[in-house]
């Protein structure tokens, strides 16, 4: 009996947002790549929320599309609203979010997939990983057929070992009933792989039809709608949007949900997993937020062509007969009828403390993983990691350097650096506090903070290099020019001062020092700025935003110059904690667990302190002075 | 961890006319230039070459802290291979502290003990065998960073630092979830709200910040006790020994005429020396008042001295005093060995087994025998010490300060009306800052706390 042999350079297994990032960016690199996924429909799938983007979310999905991922691209293709939210604070909480038309979202996806040189997508479960010497050879199929490779990466989503639960129901299935994969946890247990067990959940889907939207707010898209890609063309996103609903819960659901949590998996003790915090089940916040009256509620469309609407801000697990008592207690939702129940989904995923900051394991050389496999949650998270694990991938198969974000460049450095250095203990999610330097990483600024990398790396084409080097000129000029020339006090100048209720001038100033006055901006000092180029608009809102919060931006930029100094000081792979002298137990614990790679990493675990940092670096600078005398002595 | 610029007294230990002060990074020239006044006023300080020594003042805002000698090194040709100024004045604790106070004003970190020496070993500068002995200085700190955290701070000033963290953290943690989720979390018109209590919160810094200016000379030195009957010599002790060390003197506001206090610095070891109202019966009630005070400070004291006059007879009041002092680290001085002695070293130990000298304050006999033996309790461990103690205070100090900084900056953020998510940046500074105090590092405080005070999330 003969089986399919086949070899590839990339095995991708799974195709969600982080399979289709990592398998774009390993095609794109040149590099042959197999995508494997259970079900061919379920490419780029959104199982929960309809929506891409959102606080920190936002910026992501920007970073991404800086570095040359697709995620931002498709989202322009395939939204039905978009809002910027937080408008209203300050540059660096701005962000972007659009609701998806889903089933739209996946077919563009698999298009661009499906049109990629290099990529060969077959639906099939990977069940185990060929691994020799802790060197990664290939994957095998449910069917036996062997696919040998020099690197897998890893994107099984919420898929391992899956359980979806409602009341006393069980399904083993993955996410909409869709086929589990039962077999590659037991492959990756015997190769020494730490697994964790999470949970998270999702509301129900109600038919619009039997929806009272009278009794809710509607809610609108932005009026000029901002796209997610730096290359998609402004004037194609100027669509007909549709429009989002608010309702509350009341003090009635609540009684409904309290009535009948012990009829709820999760509080009858049946989920094992840990579920994140931040996206808390209805009955979760009903009893963590007693005090709390209402919750809000919101409905939005699953797509322009189905019937299908989201309840966000009502995932649940409770029995089938409790939903619909819960559901149809919220106004406008009275005579609901369900389409998919909300239910509570449990999985495998690792303990990311096992990977580099390339999303490489540590000790299996050539696997790599991305997304909720990962521990994190979210098509954001996902994707982000998928892109940055298909490029370290390739970068490795190529002999090439790896690209490895830091704290200070970007949101996926944060998150990839939160996931392999602390303790992770529920699904990770982003959050712009997570991201101490905030204010340089902008979601306007993605593409001058990235998209150079994403050019050394091969995944940005060269026209739009020079186009953002000319950005860069362009702002740098425009600054210094503003910064230089001076204005007088003279009559026109303290008009429109005055007009602007601003305090009017004594002496001469610089136009940069009034556009920093909190009263005014760029364009408010417009008609007394008459050397002023015409600017593209991308340009004027990088100038503006520099100069105006000048003295809080270099405030970080010298706290990144001390970051940096520690990032850059690397631990030697084979350093040995147990014979450092004067570390503490607690740290040497610590350390040898999550193998930090620099300096900087270290300072960031818990349980290593300072102290224990200035033993380190003193051991390390021992171990240079000992190997410079013992290559003189050689 | 940061690779910043540091300050520390080098000579905080030892028995010099001088102190001196060091400053080793980048900022070291630039801080030298706020605080300096050359004699001449001519030569501008931050131009001067490296390797030369100039003559000026210290300054504090045009006022004159000391006349000064500064030397500067630049790199890489320095012990630290990094910038390096050095000052020295004229000594004497008060000064020294007060200089080293407005280096760290001017952007200076105070250094952690041994970090010049770690400076100079990661920098190359010193070799392998000195590195050993870096590590053990480090380890040192290791245990004294743990006991200093607990011992010092048990008290009022950690609970209030807590609190006050708690206040910042609880502010931070709403303005990010209303970020974080702003169609569920409300957060408009919040500075208004917010900068009544960061007014608050600027005040009880700046309570905490005045209250270890005061408190500081007083609590610092080994609490030393003169204690004897009226005119056994206690005030004539107390000049020989200020005026031989001509150690900075201080009046302390608050004390009373009973009790005087005084900070002198003997071989490098810092006493302040509570001289008392003499001990005795009385019906006089101001004098009562004086003798409850000396014995008040008797209870409190590191160290006392006991003057016993030996040219009269224990009476009843010298056995009142040797039963008070019986548990505690005493010196007796059998004082007037220039006079007629009717009590002698032997007499005396039958009474009290305590150290005993015979001195004479008049002739300045003994003294030399009383300092070594304060210095050898202290350097055997008798009696606490003071010295690491008083830099941890200045440590903490200026982590309270940059703490106070940071709460200024975020009121004149709201004032200027900049967005919320700019408070929130200066206002985690903040509580970074007074961590440092109480020894907490940032960790997940942030987002436990977003996640446990505030309902978010679809």
């Amino acid at each position: 009996m003969s089986t399919i042999m086949e070899n590839y350079d990339i095995c991708i297994v799974g195709a969600g947002h982080a399979g289709c990032e990592a398998a774009l960016a390993s095609a794109r690199l040149g590099l042959e790549t197999i995508l494997f996924t259970v079900n061919i429909e379920s490419i780029a799938l959104m199982p929960c929320n309809p929506n891409i983007g959102g606080t920190s979310k936002g910026h992501l999905v920007r970073e991404i599309d800086a570095l040359g991922g697709e995620m931002g691209k498709n989202i322009d293709k395939t939204f039905i609203q978009s809002k910027m939210l937080n408008k209203s604070k300050g540059p660096a909480v701005h962000s972007l979010r659009a609701q998806a038309d889903k089933a739209e979202y996946t077919y563009k996806m698999r298009e661009v997939l499906e049109n990629t040189d290099h990529l060969t997508i077959r639906q099939a479960e990977v069940t185990e990983l060929i691994c020799e010497n802790n060197i990664i050879k290939g994957v095998k199929t449910f069917s036996g057929a062997q696919y040998n490779c020099q690197a897998v990466i890893l994107c099984t989503g919420t898929y391992l070992k899956a359980r979806c639960l409602y009341g006393d129901v069980v399904n083993h299935t993955g996410p909409n009933g869709l086929q589990a994969a039962n077999y590659l946890s037991e492959s990756l247990k015997s190769l020494g792989v730490e697994i964790f067990r999470f949970k998270t959940g999702t509301p129900a889907r109600i038919d619009r039809r039997s929806i009272d939207f009278s009794k809710m707010q509607e809610q609108f898209g932005d009026d000029r709608v901002v796209p997610f890609s730096f290359e998609t063309d402004i004037n194609s996103v100027q669509i007909k949007q549709e429009s989002c609903w608010l309702t509350y819960t009341n003090e009635k659901t609540h009684e409904v949900i309290k009535k009948n949590l012990d009829r709820s998996p999760l509080y009858s003790g049946m989920i094992e997993g840990t579920g994140p915090r931040y996206c808390p089940s209805i009955e979760d916040k009903v009893v963590k937020f007693s005090d709390k009256d209402r919750h809000q509620v919101f409905i939005e469309p699953e797509g322009k062509y189905t019937n299908e609407m989201y309840v966000g801000g009502m995932s649940s697990s409770l029995p089938e007969d409790v939903q619909y008592a819960m559901y149809r207690s919220v106004p406008g939702l009275e005579n609901a009828n369900i389409v998919r129940n909300a239910y509570a989904i449990e999985y495998d995923c690792i303990n990311p403390r096992q990977l580099n900051p390339t999303l490489e394991f540590k000790n299996i050389s050539g696997l790599f993983s991305a997304g909720q496999f990962n521990g994190s949650s979210g098509y954001e998270e996902a994707a982000a990691q998928g892109l940055v694990a298909g490029i370290n991938a390739a970068m490795k198969i190529l002999d090439r350097e790896y690209l490895i974000l830091d704290r200070s460049e970007s949101y996926i450095g944060v998150l990839i650096d939160d996931l392999v250095t602390k303790e992770n203990r529920e699904p990770y999610r982003m959050m712009t506090s997570r991201a101490e330097y905030r204010l340089l990483l902008r979601q306007d600024n993605a593409d001058l903070r990235l998209t150079k990398l994403g050019y050394k790396v091969g995944l940005i084409s060269k026209e739009r290099y020079k186009r953002l080097c000319l950005k860069e000129e362009m702002i740098k000029a425009e600054i210094s020019r503003l910064e230089k020339e001076s204005i007088g006090a003279n009559k026109e100048v303290q008009e429109l001062l005055e007009k602007n209720s601003s305090t009017t001038l004594k002496t001469g100033t610089s136009l940069a020092e009034l556009i920093r006055r909190p009263e005014l901006n760029y364009e408010t000092i417009k008609s007394i700025d008459k050397n002023r180029k015409e600017l593209p608009l991308d340009v004027i809102e990088q100038v503006n935003i520099n100069i105006k919060y000048d003295g809080y931006i270099k405030r970080q930029m010298k706290q990144v110059d001390q970051f940096k100094k520690l990032e850059k000081k690397l631990i030697p792979e084979n350093i040995c904690y147990d014979e450092i002298r004067g570390l503490r137990i607690e740290a040497q614990q610590k350390l040898n667990l999550f193998k930090p790679v620099s300096i900087g990493q270290a300072s960031r675990i818990s349980g290593v302190s300072p102290a224990d940092i200035s033993v380190l670096l003193v051991y390390m600078e021992q171990l240079k002075v000992n190997r410079r005398s013992l290559n003189g002595a050689l | 961890m940061k690779i910043d610029t540091i300050a520390a007294i080098a000579t905080a230990v030892a028995n010099s006319g001088i102190g001196k002060i060091r400053i080793s990074g980048e900022d070291a020239i630039t801080i030298l230039g706020k605080i300096y006044q050359p004699k001449n006023n001519k030569k501008n300080i931050v131009e001067a070459k490296s390797h030369t020594i100039h003559y000026g003042f210290i300054v504090d805002q045009d006022i004159v802290i000391d006349e000064v000698l500064v030397l500067i090194m630049k790199a890489p040709n320095s012990y630290t291979k990094e910038d390096i100024v050095e000052i020295d004045c004229h000594g004497g604790i008060l000064v020294v502290k007060k200089i080293l106070e407005v280096i760290i004003k001017n952007g200076a970190r105070l250094a952690e003990p041994g970090e010049f020496t770690k400076r100079a070993f990661l920098n190359g500068r010193i070799d392998l065998s000195q590195a050993e002995a870096v590590i053990d200085l480090i380890n040192a700190k290791n245990d004294y960073a743990r006991q200093s955290s607990v011992n010092q701070l048990k008290g009022a000033v950690s609970q209030k630092i807590e609190k006050i963290r708690k206040e910042i953290i609880h502010e931070v943690a709403f303005i990010e979830s209303a970020l974080d989720d702003p169609e569920h979390i409300q957060i408009d018109g919040y500075g208004e709200n917010l900068l009544i209590k960061i007014e608050n919160l600027i005040s009880e810094l700046e309570l905490l910040l005045k209250s270890s200016k005061s408190g500081k000379i007083i609590k610092e030195g080994i609490k030393t006790v003169i204690i004897g009957k009226p005119n056994a010599g206690k005030s004539s002790l107390l000049n020989v020994l200020l005026g031989e060390e001509r150690a900075i003197v201080t009046d302390i506001a608050g004390t009373t005429r009973d009790s005087l206090e005084e900070s002198i610095n003997l071989n490098g070891v810092n006493l302040n020396l509570v001289d008392t109202a003499g001990i005795r019966d009385t019906d006089d009630l101001v004098e009562q008042i004086g003798v409850n005070k000396a014995k008040n400070h008797l209870l409190n004291s590191d160290l006392i001295i006991y003057v016993v006059d030996a040219t009269t007879n224990l009476d009843q009041n010298d056995y009142k005093i040797i039963d008070m002092i019986q548990d505690k680290k005493v010196i007796i001085l059998l004082n007037k060995s220039d006079l007629n002695m009717l009590i002698t070293e032997d007499k005396l130990k039958k009474v009290v087994d305590k150290t005993i000298i015979t001195i004479s304050t008049k002739e300045n006999e003994g003294i030399d025998l009383l300092e070594s033996e304060i210095k050898d309790m202290f350097y055997k461990g008798n009696i606490s010490f003071n010295d690491q103690i008083y830099i941890t205070n200045v440590r903490h100090e200026a982590a309270i300060k940059d703490a106070y900084n940071s709460l200024l900056l975020v009121k004149n953020s709201i004032l200027d009306l900049m967005p919320e998510d700019f408070y929130s940046i200066d206002l985690m500074n903040a509580y970074e800052s007074l961590g440092n105090v109480i020894g907490e590092s940032l960790g997940e405080d942030l987002v436990n706390e977003i996640f446990s005070e505030f309902c978010m999330g679809k």
